[in-house]
């Protein structure tokens, strides 16, 4: 409680800092804290006067401290003071871009921050680790307190409860994601599923890598250059066909990610046509990222061959984000909920010092009735006297016991100020 | 009776319901809440048909309402008997109201009792009716995952994912659904109609005779047999195979109800009222 004591009506939540909606890439990247960089922050801010507790986030899209404070104006000049020192760049630079939010406002942020709804991607999963990592880091260099602690904790179970309770993390919001996802709508499970890589480039290889991860079967690379082929086979631990066996290969395989540099189509209506007897209709799935694009269009048309290219995948994710968008309001609502536990649980804390006080009060004034009678009682043995203490401390404790339940619960039904006020004045405490 | 009847309806509005909510809600415990009253449901449509037999010392499918019941009692245990093996829950927003409106329709037809004959217990006349029946449900289910399979396929191919898109799962547990169910309707009606010809010797002295539901159940089982053989020869399988399991459950039920309504035969009695 002693710690409470140190004048919790003055302390603010604030937090300070710039993201991706403020500071373009180019002002980021020169302000952005490594790990070492956040260790000397929580030093040398987690020491200066005004700033009681600091915890700092910094990812690629941001950097925020989250700060107990005695002083805003100060807490905050030390923060813009401390980065344009450390990183070498005039406050003027990065001034404009730099936000700082007090009280239930900076309390949202974080909470928003935590649970991604202030992601460049909404929903997307890393920022908890992130947040979390970077609160783990405060505790190890015990900068984080009672609120902080308290603050903390609740972003991340906040967080957790948007993940769970609305669809802000669901779906596909990248190209070869989304590939995937609309594979496992066809085949169902993937395990076993035999895929060909025709081609090379990112997203097609970043989508092969999905299809390993989801225990697909073989990998089959067929490219123009044999050697290009191979070596992309033994990344992936499969093998390397030439360019001109793919029709062969389209009896066996059950998705086909295509991504070549090939002017006119590789695999033609035709061609799959006939393939599909010999493969008893089993499902084919051509995933299509070219630009020319490589496989005919009519191929959709085929009874069980399914075709998208990279259009059609962009409409998927285009369609996911607005889900995610949409969600995202559901989740400001579980935001705006903890929020306003959160400022009760503040308020709560504001009565501390007053039931502390009373307390002070009763205790001068037993000790100083007790004295009194001491001195007129002198016969008194030294248990007797203990007796005495017990009883008149276990009075106190007793009388005092429903007004701290009061001043306590208060806080959670607001107005919390007006009964504290009145209490100090009934008992004249300052 | 009464309100075991009552109960077996009011589970089943409720197993509806509880997939309904599903549907709409894609909150998990729906689900199990809606498979819950199903299997309730279905323990009370084994009542009714206990009771039903205790009653009236006959097995209970001489007219249209306790066939109704059994029926019933079919399409609700064949669906329990898919949720273990497949686990596909989007199949109760079919089979919950289907059940349910089986009853319901049961339990509005006045119990006018047919004409029990002493042969009404042979043991090949009640493996006939509860054979054949297990096997129309089996079908029954077969055409459900053939729909949920053509939705599933058109937001697929046209690229246009509607309200059904997340909420159906894939298009290969969808066709291996059906494909089982038909598997097991088939040999279900199979037998079915094994033990309907031999109750026919047994009782008129004749294997055939031409009766329209006898000519309407060949039909119907020649349909699923040239299904299930181009499956296994040429690979029917997806969109046709969804196709041809719809149109074989629309010859069922024409069998089951049309041709009595309709063409009349000697099975009258049982689904008439």
């Amino acid at each position: 409680m002693s710690d409470l004591e140190i004048d919790i009506k003055k302390t603010d939540i604030i937090l300070a800092g710039l993201n991706h909606k403020t500071a373009p890439i180019e002002l980021r990247e020169r302000i952005a804290f490594s790990q070492e960089d956040i260790l000397r922050a929580l030093d040398v801010l987690g020491n200066q006067p005004a700033i009681n507790e600091i915890t700092v986030i910094s990812t690629c899209n941001r950097v925020e401290a989250l700060m107990v404070v005695q002083d805003k104006v100060e807490a905050v000049e030390n923060v813009k003071q401390f980065s344009s020192e450390l990183k070498n760049v005039p406050v003027s630079i990065f001034d404009e871009s730099f936000y700082v939010h007090i009280g239930d406002e900076a309390v949202r942020h974080i909470f928003r921050v935590a649970s991604s709804l202030d992601s460049m991607m909404i929903g997307e999963p890393q920022i908890l680790g992130q947040v979390k990592a970077a609160y783990l880091t405060s505790t190890q260099k015990k900068t984080s307190g009672v609120i902080l602690n308290r603050l903390m904790h609740r972003a991340f179970f906040v967080a957790k409860r948007i993940r769970t309770e609305t669809g802000i993390g669901d779906h596909a919001v990248s190209i070869s994601y989304a590939a995937i996802e609309l594979c496992k709508k066809i085949f169902g499970s993937l395990t076993d599923k035999k895929a060909l890589l025709a081609g090379a480039g990112e997203m097609a290889e970043l989508a092969v890598e999905h299809l390993i991860r989801n225990k697909a079967g073989d990998i089959i690379v067929a490219n123009r250059t044999f050697e290009r082929g191979l070596e992309l086979a033994g990344r992936f631990n499969g093998y390397a066909i030439k360019f001109d066996e793919i029709t062969e290969y389209l009896k066996t395989v059950d998705i086909v990610i295509s991504s070549t540099g090939a002017q006119n189509f590789i695999i033609t209506r035709d061609q799959v046509k006939s393939v599909m007897r010999i493969r008893k209709n089993r499902p084919l799935f051509f995933i299509d990222i070219a630009v020319p694009r490589d496989i005919d269009p009519e191929i959709n048309r085929l009874n069980n061959a399914y075709v998208y290219d990279i259009d059609n995948l962009q409409d998927v994710i285009s369609e996911n984000i607005e889900d995610r968008n949409r969600e995202s309001v559901k989740g400001d609502r579980i935001v705006d909920e903890a929020v306003i536990n959160f400022r009760k649980w503040c308020e709560s804390l504001k009565a501390v010092p007053t039931i502390v006080a009373l307390r002070k009060k009763f205790d001068a004034i037993a000790e100083a009735e007790i004295k009194k009678t001491f001195k007129s009682l002198n016969k008194l043995s030294a248990d007797e006297k203990n007796a005495i203490n017990i009883m008149i401390n276990s009075l106190i404790n007793k009388i005092l016991h429903d007004p701290t339940i009061f001043l306590k619960r208060n806080g959670f039904m607001g107005d919390s100020a007006k009964y504290i006020d009145i209490t100090k004045k009934l008992f004249n405490l300052n | 009776m009464n309100i075991v009847i009552l109960f077996t309806i009011l589970f089943y509005l409720f197993g509806t319901a509880g997939y309904f909510a599903y549907l709409f809600l894609q909150k998990n415990y729906m689900q199990k809440w809606g498979f819950f009253f199903i299997s309730a449901g279905f323990l009370c449509n084994c009542l009714i048909i206990c009771f039903g037999y205790i009653k009236s010392g006959w097995f209970p499918a001489q007219n249209l309402r306790e066939t109704l019941f059994i029926a019933g009692w079919a399409v609700s245990g064949i669906f329990i008997i898919l949720h273990h093996k497949f686990n596909l829950r989007i199949l109760g927003i079919y089979a919950a109201p289907l059940v349910f409106a089986v009853i319901m329709a049961a339990s509005l037809i006045p119990d006018s009792g047919g004409a029990i004959k002493d042969i009404s217990n042979s043991f090949w006349l009640i493996s006939h009716i509860l054979v054949i029946l297990s096997g129309d449900a089996a079908l029954a289910m077969a055409c459900g995952a053939g729909v949920f399979y053509l939705i599933q396929e058109h937001a697929i191919k046209t690229k246009k994912r509607g309200f059904f898109f997340k909420r159906l799962p894939s298009l290969e547990l969808l066709d291996s659904t059906g494909y089982f169910c038909i598997v097991l309707g088939f040999t279900f009606i199979t037998i079915g109609l094994i033990t309907g010809l031999v109750y026919a010797k047994v009782v008129w002295g004749r294997f055939w005779g031409w009766d329209p539901k006898e000519v309407w159940s060949v039909i119907t089982w020649f349909l699923y047999a040239a299904l299930l053989h181009q499956r296994l020869t040429v690979g029917w399988r997806g969109r046709k195979a969804a196709i041809m399991a719809i149109i074989g459950f629309a010859a069922v039920l024409f069998t089951f109800f049309g041709v009595n309504f309709i063409l009349g035969g000697h099975h009258e009695e049982f689904t008439k009222w």
